[in-house]
């Protein structure tokens, strides 16, 4: 398992948002994580990437033991998180937006071959190279904040709803480059609330309901699970 | 970054001992010792943001206007103490008299003065915008967690953040020295005057404080002037309340 993550309790100030969570992710997969509003889905992603410490539980990446490790220090081993609501750094511009991508120092080295091989990818970032980000639009900020976290060189990268307010025909342009990078060696975990588009891009699933994992299998099993609907349509 | 330092004022204080010992124990002028404050400043800084700082950034409004504001207190009671409530200047320095510009006299010490605090501007807009360290400063400053997910080690920014606002301010002290009398309570008329200056201008945004910086001094010399010197600070302060009145943000800010 490239992604392996057990037993996590998650308290944000006196209030326990994971109960016992947990999830994995093989290399060469693109895996999503459902849950309604909430749910404590992003708790979670915040928690795998150092953001948050978990009070109880386990976080391997790579086989390595992650849990409490400072964010600054995981992005190093090889995963990079894209943040909800891409969370770029407003007054700076887009290139230097996307070469602090590459801050640390595994990935500075080989900097200038990532942002050629992500402006490939992404073309709003040659064409909107020296705009200040927060005059982008939402559909180039993603494109921009997805491609900040390319920038590490990262084995695993996690994006918390990528498609969030996009336009349908941005959506389909934004899953067709997800499905380049993965094929392209880069694992995949992603948050996303439409659980038929989700598990459409996925392999896997998982499904969090109250900070605690419910259920999780192939995206096609999902897809016709009762359980799925109960927890989404509270049937 | 995040917080407002309350103590600028009792730095200023400091940085302008730093200088006056240096004169009065090692007979170094200001135009020389400066860079000696700025280390002292800087390192007051740091150790300011790790002994302090770091343990109220996330706690509540009040902790965090009191830390500073209660630092700037024992400061200045510790200046009192140790060196008593003597004005002390720094007589004969090297730099003295006054220079010609254009018909117009400027005197030789505020004219070096405006001259180091000019480069120390660009120095830090260069710093801050051209080097790598400068552009992780700035992303910290704009989004903390996001830079952190880069691998920016936050903690050291913010610490550095602290350093090098604190150097800044030691070369003012420092250069301070050279027109100005040395006194525990010296800081509080400056840093006021810099509160004003930075909102006047915008938080984090240096250029614009730059221009804000010659705007007050305009406003104040020109208040002098026309109306009557006792008033010229008034003349700044309504001038500051009509500008955050219309945008809080102040005149080019963005937060
Ligand atoms: N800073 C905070 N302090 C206390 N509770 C919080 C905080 N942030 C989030 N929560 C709560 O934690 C729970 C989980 O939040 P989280 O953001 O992880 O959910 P989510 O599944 O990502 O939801 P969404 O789909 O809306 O993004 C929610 O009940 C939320 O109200
Ligand atoms: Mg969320």
């Amino acid at each position: 398992m490239m992604l392996e993550a057990r037993g996590l309790d998650v308290l944000l100030g006196d209030y326990q948002v994971l109960w016992g969570a947990r999830l994995s992710v093989a290399a060469g997969e693109i895996v999503a994580l459902l849950g309604p509003n909430g749910s404590g889905k992003s708790t979670l992603m915040n928690t795998i990437s150092g953001l948050l410490r978990p009070q109880a539980g386990q976080i391997l990446f790579q086989g390595r033991p992650i849990a409490g490790l400072p964010a600054h220090r995981i992005v190093g081993e090889g995963l990079s998180h894209v943040l909800e609501r891409r969370r770029l750094f407003p007054f700076l511009s887009v290139r230097q937006n996307v070469l602090l991508g590459a801050y640390s120092p595994a990935a500075r080295a080989t900097r200038d071959d990532q942002l050629d091989w992500v402006s490939d990818l992404f073309p709003v970032i040659r064409q909107r190279a020296d705009q200040l980000a927060h005059t982008l639009s939402g559909g180039e900020q993603q494109m921009v904040a997805i491609a900040r976290g390319l920038m590490a060189r990262p084995r695993l990268l996690m994006v918390d709803e990528p498609f969030l307010g996009l336009a349908p025909r941005v959506v389909d342009q934004l899953t067709e480059v997800i499905r380049a990078i993965n094929r392209g060696g880069v694992t995949v975990l992603l948050i996303e609330q439409n659980v038929e588009r989700a598990l459409a891009l996925a392999h896997r699933g998982y499904v969090l309901e109250s900070g605690r994992t419910v259920l999780e299998g192939r995206s096609e099993d999902l897809l016709r699970s009762a359980e799925v609907r109960r927890v989404f349509l509270g049937g | 970054m995040e917080i407002v330092n309350f103590a600028h004022g009792e730095f200023l204080m400091l940085a302008m001992y730093v200088a006056f010992f240096a004169w009065l124990l090692a007979r170094l002028d200001p135009v020389v010792s400066f860079p000696l404050a700025a280390l002292v400043l800087a390192g007051l800084g740091w150790a300011t943001y790790h002994g302090i700082i770091r343990w109220v950034l996330g706690g509540p409004m009040l902790a965090q206007i009191f830390a500073t504001f209660g630092l700037a207190v024992f400061l200045r009671s510790a200046a009192q103490f140790l060196w008593g409530v003597d004005f002390r200047v720094v007589s004969a320095p090297l730099l003295g008299g006054r220079a010609s510009l254009g018909g117009v006299f400027v005197g030789l010490p505020q004219l070096t003065a405006s001259v180091a605090a000019l480069g120390a501007f660009v120095a830090l807009h260069l710093f801050l915008a051209r080097s790598e360290t400068g552009l992780a400063l700035q992303a910290t400053a704009q989004d903390r967690q996001a830079a952190a997910l880069m691998g920016i080690d936050t903690e050291r920014m913010f610490a550095l953040g602290w350093a090098i606002g604190a150097g800044c301010v030691g070369v003012a002290g420092a250069l301070l020295t050279m027109f100005f009398y040395v006194f525990p309570d010296v800081g509080a008329a400056f840093a006021l005057l810099a509160y004003v200056t930075v909102a006047l201008g915008g938080f984090g945004n240096v250029p614009a404080t730059l221009l804000a910086g010659v705007i007050v001094g305009l406003v104040e010399a020109l208040a002098g002037l026309l109306i009557a010197p006792a008033l010229k600070y008034a003349v700044v302060f309504l001038l500051y309340l009509g500008v955050v009145l219309w945008r809080p943000q102040g005149l080019f800010g963005r937060f």
